[in-house]
């Protein structure tokens, strides 16, 4: 576990490089990190994603025709800065794992625009959009079927170098070795098979596999969520060690808005398919806006019994996103709902300074 | 950890992973039936590649005097009604018998395999077209099916191999079909589009190895059909010609007939063909486990 990490370094001299005269590889502290990633956002972003939409079409019939759409992603844009860690939450089904699921091109977009490094890569070909993978990587939330069964942890962390065609047999393994040393796992362990290993181990092979090409950027779709929560501790506090040593931006999915809080710079909300709420961290969690966000923070429990809080608890269930409501997607269970909020939708606008928000109201 | 635990296990069960000669110990103690399976199965393999070594007469040559002898003398297993010897057609049916068997199982797994990876991993109009193929083919017993192949072909080894072969496809294609609709849902199949392998490569290296196990079971029990299809073809004249051996018409040329006067002309080939099919998924259960890494340590 405890093996010496700052001396295997040279595992990423471009990516590490850059992110050092950026300011941030060394790693924001954590108490000045809003700020500065906000800077480091604005200077260079390593992703924007511009009205992004993903709608799924519902085929019914003999023929399959499209009876209607899912609107799981509605318009979703946002920026990650280096070295900075976004959360995006939600509750099940709001399409925060479909948006990190087109940034990848596992589904592709219907609309919008992904910039990676200030690249548009949304329309490339499925073979011109092949090098940009190394870009942007994914961790996957269960650590049980996202590894192969019948191939070895080094095997299964050495493919994305053989699809991308990096060094021999004996290099190979030799950078496997490396990053299983990185995420805290003994190289000897490298022909051990994935049921061999506990969950918290298997996601760390995870991890390795999504840094083996140096990505600048993992999206983490709900990457703890499936493991114990003294293993998710263990598993964040990698992510982040990560993070500063090598410069990593991270898209952050989950629903857990406490490991969200430790981990992120900044944080957004989304509901049913579009984001009402971004900001940094400090002022979602003290000052939020959207009366979502502020629903969304009262459930989440406080460890102190004798702290009385408000709690906000909202009416029914999240609509369909088959058919969204009309104007804000928010307003048939919004607390505050006027008679605009039916037929006009909120604009995401810039509240406060770094604080944006979807709302008439606030 | 894991690989201390599993090198623990290993020595406790008393094996050495380091020479395989110990490993093979190993698997023969962990699976007693699967070795058995084995033997079995290596057994008649070496009858059917020695088989002029263990046979004690030619199995062609016919005798009038000792037609329908009984088991004991010169013929310890008997003779039929031609007076040929019945171990020494036993020997050489091996032959036929595992050649149609492996021969028809494993080409029609290999279009199997293909038809159903690629019909259910790409999907769409391929699959559809393709589904309703294997509809009309299995709307048709195996047994029609080869019957119509082999009439339509003529009656030669080959042609047997081929007309047992091509109902198996279906079969092979339906199973290998669902799944691979399972397992391209898979993470570690997003996993590898993520890092930007492509779909052929993906289809072959991740979800293929994943369909081994349903196939070997499968596998096995078409070998002990393809070898039962093999007898009722011969029996209607339109599987392997005489006078080459071949227990399924053995056995059934003389279960009418003899089967109360002269048993011996039915038991022998039956037993031959049933040892034959329970050795082959007794070694098919093993290697189903032994061949899944989850099962190993």
């Amino acid at each position: 576990m405890a093996e010496p990490r700052a001396q295997d370094l040279p595992i990423a001299p471009a990516a590490g490089g850059a992110s050092l005269s950026n300011g941030t590889g060394t790693g924001p502290s954590q108490s000045a990190n809003g700020k500065a990633s906000a800077m480091a956002a604005e200077a260079a972003p390593v992703l924007e994603v511009r009205d992004l939409k993903k709608h799924f079409p519902v085929k019914k019939g003999l023929l399959r025709k499209t009876v209607g759409h899912v609107y799981a992603v509605d318009g979703v844009s946002f920026t990650i800065g280096r070295g900075e860690t976004v959360g995006l939450v939600g509750e099940s089904g709001c399409g925060k794992t479909t948006v990190g699921r087109t940034l990848l091109r596992l589904v592709e977009p219907t609309s919008g625009q992904i910039l990676l490094d200030g690249k548009d890569v949304t329309n490339l070909s499925k073979n011109e959009f092949r090098p940009y993978r190394r870009e942007m990587q994914i961790i996957f939330q269960d650590p049980f079927s996202s590894l192969d069964p019948r191939m070895t942890a080094g095997q299964i962390v050495s493919e994305p170098l053989e699809v991308h065609g990096e060094g021999d047999r004996s290099q190979r393994r030799e950078r496997v070795a490396e990053l299983f040393r990185r995420v805290g796992l003994r190289p000897q362990q490298m022909d051990n098979f994935p049921h061999q290993f506990s969950g918290g181990q298997r996601q760390r092979i995870g991890i390795a596999r999504a840094l083996a090409l140096n990505p600048k950027l993992i999206i983490g779709d709900e990457p703890v969520s499936a493991l114990d929560v003294s293993i998710q501790a263990q598993v964040i506090n990698i992510l982040m060690d990560l993070q500063k040593e090598l410069g990593l931006s991270y898209l952050f999915i989950s629903h857990n808005l406490a490991v969200v809080e430790h981990i992120s710079h900044r944080i957004a909300v989304m509901y049913l398919g579009r984001i009402v709420e971004y900001a940094d961290k400090k002022t979602i969690f003290t000052a939020p806006r959207h009366p979502y966000t502020e629903a969304l923070l009262s459930a989440v429990p406080v460890p102190d019994p004798r702290v009385k809080r408000k709690k906000i608890v909202l009416d029914g269930d999240v609509p369909s996103p088959v058919k969204p409501p009309s104007g804000c997607h928010f307003h048939t269970r919004c607390p505050i709902a006027v008679a605009r909020c039916k037929e006009e939708s909120p604009a995401l606008v810039e509240k406060a300074p770094g604080q944006f928000a979807a709302c008439h109201l606030r | 950890m894991a690989t201390a635990d599993h090198q623990a296990e290993l020595t406790r069960a008393g094996a050495n992973i380091n020479s395989s000669w110990s490993r093979f110990t190993y698997y023969v103690r962990r699976y007693p039936l699967g070795a058995a399976g084995a033997l079995i199965v290596i057994a008649f393999v070496v009858i059917a590649i020695f088989a002029p070594f263990f046979a004690t007469l030619d199995p062609t040559t016919t005798n009038a005097r000792t037609s329908l002898a009984p088991p004991g003398g010169q013929h310890f297993l008997g003779a039929d009604f031609m007076g040929r010897d019945m171990w020494s057609r036993i020997v050489y049916g091996a032959r036929i018998s595992l050649m149609v068997g492996i021969g028809s199982t494993v080409l029609g797994c290999f279009f199997g395999v293909i038809i159903g990876l690629l019909s259910g991993y790409y999907g769409g109009w391929l699959d559809l077209i393709t589904q309703r193929f294997i509809d009309i083919m299995q709307a048709l017993p195996l047994l029609v099916m080869a019957l119509l192949m082999a009439a339509s072909l003529g009656p030669s080894l080959e042609n047997t191999i081929i007309a047992i072969s091509i109902p198996i496809i279906p079969h092979v294609a339906r199973v290998i079909r669902s799944n691979t609709l399972a397992l391209r849902e898979m993470p570690y199949v997003e996993a590898a589009k993520a890092v930007g392998m492509s779909e052929t490569k993906i289809a072959f290296r991740h979800v293929l190895p994943n369909t081994i196990a349903p196939l070997i079971v499968l596998g096995t029990a078409q070998l002990g059909s393809a070898i039962l299809t093999e007898a009722s073809l011969s029996f209607l004249g339109l599987g392997v010609p005489e006078p080459h051996p071949s227990w399924g018409r053995m056995l059934s040329e003389s279960a009418a007939e003899y089967v109360r006067t002269a048993p011996w002309l039915v038991i022998f080939p039956g037993i031959a063909i049933s040892l034959a099919v329970f050795g082959t998924n007794l070694l098919g259960d093993a290697v189903r486990d032994i061949l899944d890494p989850r099962q190993r340590s």
